[in-house]
């Protein structure tokens, strides 16, 4: 492999995933990951972990590439992590892939 | 393809509002042209009055600076008037020469001062008051010259000889009504304006009219008044009206009537020629006031920006003076007339006048001198034209003041509160911060306010008090809600309008409700999707299908979220009733979850806490109880006392009838949560007078009372009728349950929904139409009969995929 620390690894299908929902992949030792799958079919994957106060965010309601967090409606951007203004704060963005209906994703 | 290109004439508030209307739609659809006379960027024109008088500074009130414009690749042509409009070639000439060609042709010129056309209007030193340069032609002339006058004693013209006083001049104002504020105040309101300007020292010459100016060496020296008087001036400011600039538009033969004539799209005699703002003339009107222009920008904008046909059909305006330490307040009819009732009070030596007109048991106008505090509620009560039934004997004395409810304050108490003071209790935002934004970001609404500073956007129980803050920090500027509200940020309908469409067009799935209502987003927003779920279901039960990703987390897994993202679980106890084999069960479940709490409900259940998502169907099969719904818009509990059955003072079985209530409106979805009680006897150890519905025993029978809330304001529930039988109970109970379920907005609780169409209302479509109430009955008990039980129908094969993590 190349110098990237992380490492591809398959985790579901695409189907494993409700269209504007969510799904959570436990990590040993890690903050979970939450992936989105949006109406268009794009996967996203984002700490499930609101900068606000850490609501989960795989609970959240997904709408175009937005989550709003379940606990204060915090709006996250799925794209970049950022809280929409007024709000602030930043969840981390993890790299995410759809290979044929596979979803990739990369892990440290 | 090639963009269309748009063309505005007028850089000021109401062309540059329409503009930020569409780019909010649509940043590529124009190619974007401003020609603005004057050399800034578009500004706060009602803040030129605090800029006078010096509480403002002139960067303070810039809207959009030049950056803003270069942002949205808008050309902006400063400082150059437009000279004419070539119809035939699409163009538009300037002052410097320039064709600009146009597909779309947007006119907003605004209104110009109205100079009396007496001797002497052309000399030096005499001006209108309606822009930056006047502003600081008035700020010279205060710093070199002794006597103003001002001529007219309207809104601007007292704000102008208010600044012009406060800038150390010796003022007289001009006016030719009896009284000041004729336009908006009635005779004892503007006298007591009177005796609080006078004792500011403006000297104020009522019923009197100009005839002359006299001038040396071609500056102003005076002001002769028919009657004879001269009064010495240095500098005259008229303010006796405003005239809509519209000779652009009448030289190029569109048609014009005072204003260039509109219709309610906007749309002038020519197609492609829109028009907005004070220049033009809509239905008859022409208004200078800021509210009705950014309504005509927001129908405008949406129509160019690609959404939507909705009209503008005219605004319902109100007033406020801009002079620091005077409250007064007037909208709507004002004046009364026939078939008015007028409820008055007057207390002259305190300073205090009220004056509410009412017709048809609506409020049609008020008008409020000394204490303005509740202008914004009435103003509210107008627009809404709520039924005033069960208000008009305290209406006078303001919303009613419940503990709690900070939205009663008023603006003059906004005012006085320091900047540290809390607003909003739920996300910690003070008065400092809130005026902060409202003066940086320009907001004129409630929504931006909120938008922009989250306050009043969580329970929003202080909507009242950021009004009353945002009123006492822009003025008469303040705009309030509007009096259609759109759903949410991705649609300009109402609840009520897509109500109505999902009704009579048979919509029964999102996409499809969202595409003949031109939603503006693909799927929605977490405001928008729960509603519409909500109406698809409620209007087509079993044909509508039930989208759990337009439901919030608790709806969607059944369960309560908790702050740590573990859940609660609320069994169903018909009528708080359980035995000791169900308290077993549940205690072994607790066990077997390591639940961290159980605990009472206030609804007479259990809960319990700290259980998580994963191990939710598994406790639902172990319990093999009733979902308790304790997570839902929808029917909660049935709260109830024990009734004759043990009671020594209980006259009916209040236990059992509680029962059956649950048992009839179970797995019931509502607007809003809906929350019932029974009492055995008047005593009402039940509650029921705080419940949606409230369930009273009596010797003969049942009193039902409805409309009752705990929640953030304590409100009483109505009594409604008596019945004699538990099947009328039920049957009575039912129908206002579907009529609320039926009618109300999403997230409206029945007591708003009460308050929105009366307590008559419903009386009339429940207890006086007999058939119709039968038919409410049934068509709730047909719902309720397809519905599963919400655990239940969360056990099958895909429970994995909702319930059950992945790992790495």
């Amino acid at each position: 492999m190349s110098a990237d620390k992380n490492q591809w690894q398959s985790i579901c299908k695409l189907d494993d995933i409700p269209a504007q929902g969510a799904r959570v992949v436990k990590r040993e030792g890690k903050t979970d990951i939450a992936l989105f799958r949006t109406l268009d079919n794009r996967v996203f994957a984002l700490d499930d972990h609101c900068p606000h106060k850490g609501g989960a965010l795989s609970h959240g309601l997904v709408y175009g590439d937005t989550v709003a967090c379940p606990l204060h409606n915090f709006k996250i951007s799925l794209q970049t992590g950022q809280a929409q203004a007024p709000d602030e704060g930043h969840t981390p963005c993890h790299k995410v892939e759809l290979r044929d209906d596979t979803v990739w994703l990369a892990v440290d | 393809m090639q963009k269309q290109r748009l063309v505005l004439i007028g850089n000021g508030m109401a062309g540059i509002r329409t503009l930020e209307e569409i780019l909010k739609h649509d940043k590529e659809r124009y190619d974007i042209t401003v020609i603005g006379d004057e050399p800034w960027g578009n500004y706060n024109r009602i803040q030129l009055s605090p800029i006078l008088a010096g509480e403002q500074k002139l960067k303070d009130i810039i809207l959009n600076d030049l950056d803003w414009y270069a942002e949205h690749g808008i050309r902006l042509v400063k400082g150059c008037a437009a000279t004419r409009i070539d119809r035939e070639r699409r163009e538009v000439h300037t002052a410097a020469g320039e064709a600009i060609a146009y597909d779309k042709l947007l006119i907003a010129t605004g209104s110009r001062p109205f100079m009396l056309p007496v001797p002497g209007a052309e000399l030096d030193g005499v001006i209108g008051f309606r822009d930056i340069k006047d502003t600081e032609r008035m700020i010279v002339a205060a710093a070199l010259h002794r006597h103003a006058v001002v001529i007219g004693g309207g809104l601007l013209g007292l704000e102008a000889a208010h600044g012009l006083k406060l800038r150390g001049m010796d003022v007289t104002v001009i006016h030719l009504g009896d009284w000041l504020l004729n336009r908006q105040l009635d005779e004892t309101a503007g006298r007591l304006l009177e005796q609080s300007l006078a004792e500011r020292g403006l000297k104020l010459k009522l019923g009197a009219k100009t005839q002359t100016l006299v001038g040396e060496n071609g500056h102003v020296t005076g002001v002769r008044l028919e009657s004879g008087e001269l009064i010495p001036a240095d500098l005259v400011v008229m303010a006796v009206g405003i005239v809509p600039n519209a000779d652009l538009a009448r030289d190029a033969g569109i048609e014009v009537s005072n204003g260039i004539v509109v219709d309610d799209k906007l749309a002038t005699s020519d197609e492609h020629i829109y028009a907005v703002g004070e220049c033009v003339n809509h239905r008859g009107v022409s208004y200078g006031l800021v509210a009705p222009l950014f309504e005509m920008a927001k129908v405008l904008g949406n129509q160019l920006g690609g959404c939507g046909k909705q009209r503008y059909t005219g605004t319902t305006t109100s007033t406020k003076l801009k002079v620091t330490g005077i409250d007064l307040f007037s909208a709507g009819e004002f004046m009364g007339g026939e078939n008015c009732d007028e409820i008055v009070l007057s207390d002259p030596a305190g300073g205090v006048y009220k004056r509410l007109i009412v017709r048809d048991n609506k409020l049609v106008g008020a008008c409020l001198y000394g204490d303005t505090s509740d202008g914004a509620w009435y103003f509210q009560l107008l627009r809404q034209e709520r039924d005033l039934a069960d208000l008009r004997s305290q209406l006078l004395f303001g919303p009613p003041r419940d503990l709690g409810d900070h939205g009663t304050s008023g603006a003059s108490r906004a005012a006085a509160l320091p900047d540290d003071a809390e607003i909003c209790g739920c996300n910690g935002i003070t008065k400092g911060v809130l005026v902060k934004a409202i003066k940086e970001k320009g907001l004129f609404t409630v929504d931006d306010v909120k938008k922009h500073t989250k306050a009043g956007a969580s329970c929003g129980s202080c909507t009242g008090l950021v009004e009353q803050v945002l009123m006492s920090t822009v003025g008469s500027s303040f705009q309030d809600a509007p009096k259609r509200k759109s759903m949410c940020g991705c649609t300009d309908h109402t609840h009520g309008e897509v109500r109505e469409a999902i009704r009579e067009q048979h919509l029964v799935t999102l996409a499809d409700t969202m595409k003949a209502l031109h939603w503006k987003t693909p799927d929605g927003c977490p405001t928008c999707r729960p509603a519409l779920n909500y109406y698809l279901i409620s209007t087509w039960p079993g044909e509508a299908k039930d989208d759990p990703q337009a439901r919030l987390v608790n709806e969607r897994v059944h369960a309560n979220v908790q702050k740590d993202s573990t859940f609660s679980v609320i069994p169903r106890m018909w009528g708080g009733v359980t035995s000791p084999a169900e308290l077993r069960k549940i205690a072994d479940v607790a066990d077997k979850f390591n639940v961290k709490m159980v605990k009472v409900t206030g609804g007479q259940r259990l809960d319990l806490l700290g259980v998580k998502k994963e191990d939710l169907p598994q406790m639902w099969r172990d319990l093999d109880m009733p979902c308790g719904m304790g997570y839902a818009k929808g029917l909660r509990t049935v709260k109830t006392c024990v009734g004759k059955q043990f009671c020594r003072f209980g006259t009916q079985d209040s236990t059992g009838m509680g029962i059956a209530l649950e048992k009839a409106f179970d797995r019931m979805w509502a607007p809003h949560k809906v929350k019932l009680a029974v009492s055995g006897c008047p005593r009402n150890c039940a509650e029921a007078g705080i419940k949606d519905v409230g369930i009273i025993a009596v010797d003969s029978g049942w009193e039902i009372y409805i409309g009752g809330n705990g929640g953030i304001k304590t409100e009483v529930a109505e009594f409604f009728t008596k019945v004699k039988t538990e099947e009328e109970v039920l049957e009575y109970s039912g129908a206002v349950l579907q009529l609320y379920r039926e009618e109300a907005y999403y997230l409206e609780r029945t007591v708003h929904y009460m308050g929105r169409v009366g307590l008559d209302y419903i009386k009339s479509k429940v207890l006086e139409d007999a058939t119709n109430r039968k038919a409410l009955w049934a068509r709730l008990q047909l719902a309720l009969a397809g519905e599963p039980d919400p655990w239940q129908a969360q056990l099958g094969a895909d429970a994995a995929a909702r319930f059950t993590d992945l790992t790495v």
